[in-house]
């Protein structure tokens, strides 16, 4: 993450970056999304807490494409992304980067292999490149001697840091992390956390994450939105929601989980 | 009953004949049935209601008929519009198109037990489509099948000995051929029994390494 991203124009800092505009997600007859609207400004990390089924992950998903919205439009960097042709959707995924909580490597591929698959394939970069780059992520998340290993001679935490890695080598302007940790043993949480916390203080990636780890929550982010049944009932910075909450709903809830 | 050591001399000739032919259908017939089986699958998974239902039902239809009728139609019926082929091609044909019907069921069974986070990485990484079937799923789903393939080539050696009612001579067709002749049915019989023990051991074990190199 030295150079800035060659394939893309990253948006002034502080820019509208991500915007939803009345979107509804129905799940059958579960509405989990209900007409709604936010936007996150570029290069700015925004937590997204709630208790379960309040529709976190499913804005996350959508964003990702993996989702289509019932109703509603979805702009990334002043493009839309839903409603859209196949080909804009594909430019626009670029922009995109994902983590998920199974982490979800190719167990069929070395750990050096699963971060130069996509650039080479959908970027173009030559294998060479790829590599370096590969290697040079791998460092950053403290896994260099790794490349030859497959993901399942690893531990949990140490395939979430390469999941990582293998996101960021398609330099996507946002990085969407879905539940990073929960899916880790209790002592390998923090390794994945101090290594997110790095890419948070070094680059100027745009963060939208969804997790219960509430003391990370409050390390990384500007903004915080506290989601219940589909709705933003509250947003600010992390010291007004985590020190001095308004609603009642996030009160009770931060009580639960803190 | 004796045992006349020479009689199996005087059938080994005959035997090797036999055990060539066998070998060739089985092989080739394999080959046939793992890669015509994948066509099977991955057309049945096309989003083209005009391309699944042909392919469904003409699957259905040879999966659920004799490979016995399917011999003989391709054999007696496919001349009369002047498509004539080898015995020996003809089998080989029926024999894999028969048991591609099958191993279909096998890669459609691998592919679903690929995860479906699977997909969403390919997606999240903005991969190809093309790219996520032959990069990230079928290597996952092929390993995956490799040990019920197997089985399937185990029971393509039971029936190569069908290819002679078509006039092919395989081991079986050679043993009957020769024990016809020289009224001694104990040896050749005895000799092919044991071949189809061996070849099916050497083929499971061939089979079993190959499973060990690929899981992971």
């Amino acid at each position: 993450m030295k150079e800035p991203d060659a394939h893309a124009n990253p948006p002034v800092d502080g820019s509208e970056l991500i915007r939803f505009d009345h979107v509804t997600k129905r799940f059958g007859g579960n509405t989990v999304l209900d007409g709604l609207d936010f936007s996150v400004d570029a290069g700015k990390h925004v937590t997204l807490i709630g208790p379960s089924g309040s529709g976190k992950t499913t804005i996350l998903r959508l964003l990702m494409t993996l989702l289509k919205p019932d109703e509603g439009t979805i702009t990334v960097a002043g493009e839309q992304l839903f409603p859209a042709s196949e080909k804009q959707v594909r430019e626009v995924r670029k922009k995109i980067g994902m983590v998920f909580q199974q982490f979800n490597l190719f167990p069929n591929m070395k750990v050096l292999r699963n971060i130069t698959e996509a650039p080479v394939t959908v970027l173009g970069l030559s294998k060479d490149e790829a590599e370096q780059r590969a290697r040079d992520l791998l460092d950053l998340v403290g896994l260099a001697d790794k490349c030859d290993a497959y993901p399942t001679q690893l531990s949990g935490g140490q395939q979430q840091r390469v999941a990582i890695a293998r996101a960021l080598a398609m330099r996507p302007q946002v990085l969407l992390l879905d539940e990073v940790t929960s899916a880790l043993d209790p002592e390998l949480v923090a390794g994945v956390l101090d290594v997110l916390r790095d890419i948070a203080r070094t680059t100027d990636i745009t963060m939208l994450c969804v997790t219960h780890e509430m003391n990370f929550a409050r390390d990384i982010s500007d903004q915080v939105l506290m989601f219940d049944s589909g709705h933003v009932i509250e947003s600010g910075p992390p010291e007004k929601i985590f020190g001095d909450p308004e609603h009642d709903r996030t009160r009770e809830f931060l009580g639960a989980v803190l | 009953m004796q045992w006349d050591w020479g009689a199996v001399a005087d059938f080994m000739p005959h035997f090797w004949d036999g055990l060539l032919v066998t070998l060739q259908a089985l092989v080739l017939g394999s080959l046939i049935a793992f890669a015509l089986g994948l066509v099977w699958a991955l057309l049945m998974r096309t989003p083209s209601r005009f391309v699944r239902w042909p392919v469904g039902v003409v699957t259905e239809f040879i999966r659920n008929t004799p490979l016995l009728v399917q011999l003989f139609f391709l054999f007696y019926v496919l001349p009369e519009w002047n498509l004539t082929f080898a015995a020996l091609t003809t089998g080989v044909v029926a024999i894999g198109l028969h048991y591609s019907t099958y191993t279909m069921q096998v890669y459609r069974a691998g592919i679903e037990a690929v995860p479906a986070g699977q997909w969403e990485a390919a997606t999240a990484l903005n991969l190809p489509l093309r790219r996520t079937w032959t990069a990230v799923i079928l290597p996952q789903a092929v390993r995956r099948v490799v040990p019920a393939l197997g089985n399937y080539v185990i029971s393509m050696l039971k029936d190569t000995p069908m290819l002679m009612a078509i006039t092919v001579l395989d081991m079986l067709g050679e043993a009957r051929l020769f024990a016809q002749q020289n009224f001694q049915f104990t040896e050749p019989l005895t000799v092919i029994g044991v071949a189809f023990i061996l070849i099916s051991y050497l083929a499971s074990v061939l089979l079993r390494t190959l499973e060990r190199r690929l899981v992971r």
